[in-house]
């Protein structure tokens, strides 16, 4: 008989049906991506996602997974100032097993469910910079930047967050809870959106922006996303996902209760509503008519947001936090286009980086337990914060200049508006009934 | 200005570090987190105006 309790195999039910579902977020940020790109690189910007999930999942498997380890798994460590620092997880391969099953003695944080979920985490949190290089990225660049994210740029945060590493440990190395609270994580905002965010914002600064984007003046020129049904599809198909991911991280890597779960998906849903209503309003308010790309953008950042703290906060702080970062997304957008003229066409900085490091403050606020005090947890996050803007940015961009360098990431200038599709791939997405009108772009 | 951008990012990182391993007391531990983060934000600023110029240059 397997000696698994009914509890723990409820448990692993949850578990994995939500790991299974958690690929909607993938395919949900994929539609969004391609819809708010133009027509001529629809089918380029689709087979990119499907290219980065595949390389993600094997590049995970292979190398990443190793490092990004588990909590109580074995690690590298070195002492620094008389104390021990949890680098880098070194947990035997799965690669070479045929026997992935569960651990009957530990079934809450099985070795084997891990790498499951870090397939699917490290794939979307890979697609995220898609949207800031749509319609001239190339495929091959693409795929080579997916094999260093993955494999190596990914599962070291998450070995920090989720796999036992220091910013998990701060309050057992630094003082206690009462000094200093380990940062919290509990769906990915920082390990998945933040890193795939400043993912994005390294790939839109090396590729530089779209032609016709700006004027030579460097005024903005508006390039509408070409099928705004499937960007609001998209955001339909991600809620699900979300959801799906935050219920797994939730239970694997904090421990929660398999009936905290539903207070994951209320929350999950209550952020995707308030952040998508939020930037209804402002944008109603601002242009005198609701913006629909725009608002996609505020219910994945609400999404995004709500996911730092998924497990822990009352519904009433969920739609706050979402409120926010549905506000706070739609100003950045102007700002990351018009004055620091960086071309984002997905949004994917604002969305992840800006609404993630939100959601990560916001969770230190409104998420202390007995245990952790305010002013602990909050100083927690910013270490995490800081973590992640003053080590994984300077990493990621270091590694994306140095890859432009060996495969130049941006399309020739032929390309650019001749449109990913017929470049890369010789046919496009619509070749029957779609007239490329080239007003955007001076011949 | 890019490198010292990123130069003054990682900066602000190891000040961080050093803040956690040689501040016990919690005021003056999260006034250096502080004052390590506007450290990293002043890196990141630099790195912004540097792309920003980098493109009204290629405009």
């Amino acid at each position: 008989m397997n000696p698994i309790s009914s509890s723990a195999s409820f448990a692993l039910a949850i578990c994995l049906i939500s790991i299974l579902l958690s690929p909607l977020a993938a395919a949900g940020l994929a539609l969004i991506h391609q819809g708010l790109g133009r027509s001529r690189s629809a089918a380029h910007s689709m087979l990119a996602s499907l290219c980065v999930l595949a390389i993600a999942a094997i590049a995970i498997v292979l190398i990443g997974a190793s490092w990004a380890g588990y909590s109580g798994g074995a690690a590298h460590t070195f002492q620094l100032a008389g104390l021990q620092w949890n680098w880098l997880g070194n947990v035997a391969s799965l690669a070479t097993s045929s026997n992935l099953g569960v651990n009957p003695s530990s079934p809450s944080s099985p070795n084997s469910l891990v790498l499951c979920l870090h397939i699917f985490a490290a794939g979307l949190a890979a697609i995220i910079p898609l949207s800031a290089g749509t319609d001239r990225w190339r495929l091959a660049p693409i795929c080579l930047a997916t094999i260093v994210f993955a494999g190596f740029i990914y599962p070291l945060f998450a070995h920090w967050v989720w796999g036992g590493g220091w910013l998990s440990q701060l309050a057992s190395s630094f003082g206690g809870k009462a000094n200093i609270a380990p940062f919290l994580d509990m769906g990915g905002a920082g390990a998945i959106h933040v890193t795939g965010g400043l993912m994005a914002l390294s790939v839109a600064w090396i590729l530089g922006a779209r032609r016709g984007k700006y004027t030579p003046d460097a005024m903005a020129t508006a390039i509408p996303g070409h099928n705004i049904v499937l960007v609001l599809f998209g955001c339909l198909i991600a809620l699900i996902g979300f959801a799906a991911l935050e219920s797994a991280t939730s239970i694997l890597f904090n421990g929660a209760a398999p009936d905290r779960i539903i207070g994951v998906i209320i929350n999950a849903m209550l952020s995707a509503s308030s952040g998508c209503l939020a930037a209804v309003a402002t944008t109603q308010i601002r242009y005198r008519k609701p913006d629909a790309s725009l608002s996609a953008n505020g219910w994945i950042a609400g999404l995004v947001s709500g996911s730092a703290a998924c497990a822990s906060v009352s519904p009433l702080a969920a739609i706050f936090i979402a409120a926010i970062a549905g506000v706070l997304t739609t100003y950045l957008v102007e700002v990351f286009e018009l004055r620091l003229l960086v071309d984002d066409p997905g949004g994917a900085i604002s969305v992840h980086a800006a609404s993630g490091f939100w959601g990560l403050i916001a969770a230190g606020i409104f998420a202390p337990t007995s245990a952790n005090s305010l002013t602990s947890q909050v100083l927690g996050q910013l270490v995490g914060m800081a973590t992640l803007l003053g080590f994984m940015l300077p990493l990621i961009h270091g590694c994306n200049l140095l890859l432009n360098r060996l495969v130049p990431y941006r399309v020739d200038r032929d390309g650019d508006w001749q449109g990913m599709d017929i470049r890369e791939l010789g046919a496009g997405a619509y070749p029957e009934f779609v007239i490329h009108a080239d007003e955007f772009v001076p011949r | 200005m890019k490198l010292i951008g990123c130069l003054l990012l990682l900066s602000g990182w190891f000040l961080v570090l050093a803040a956690l391993v040689m501040l016990p007391a919690f005021a003056p531990r999260a006034a250096f987190i502080a004052a390590a983060i506007g450290v990293e934000v002043l890196g990141l600023i630099l790195l912004m105006r540097a792309y920003t110029t980098m493109q009204r240059i290629a405009k």
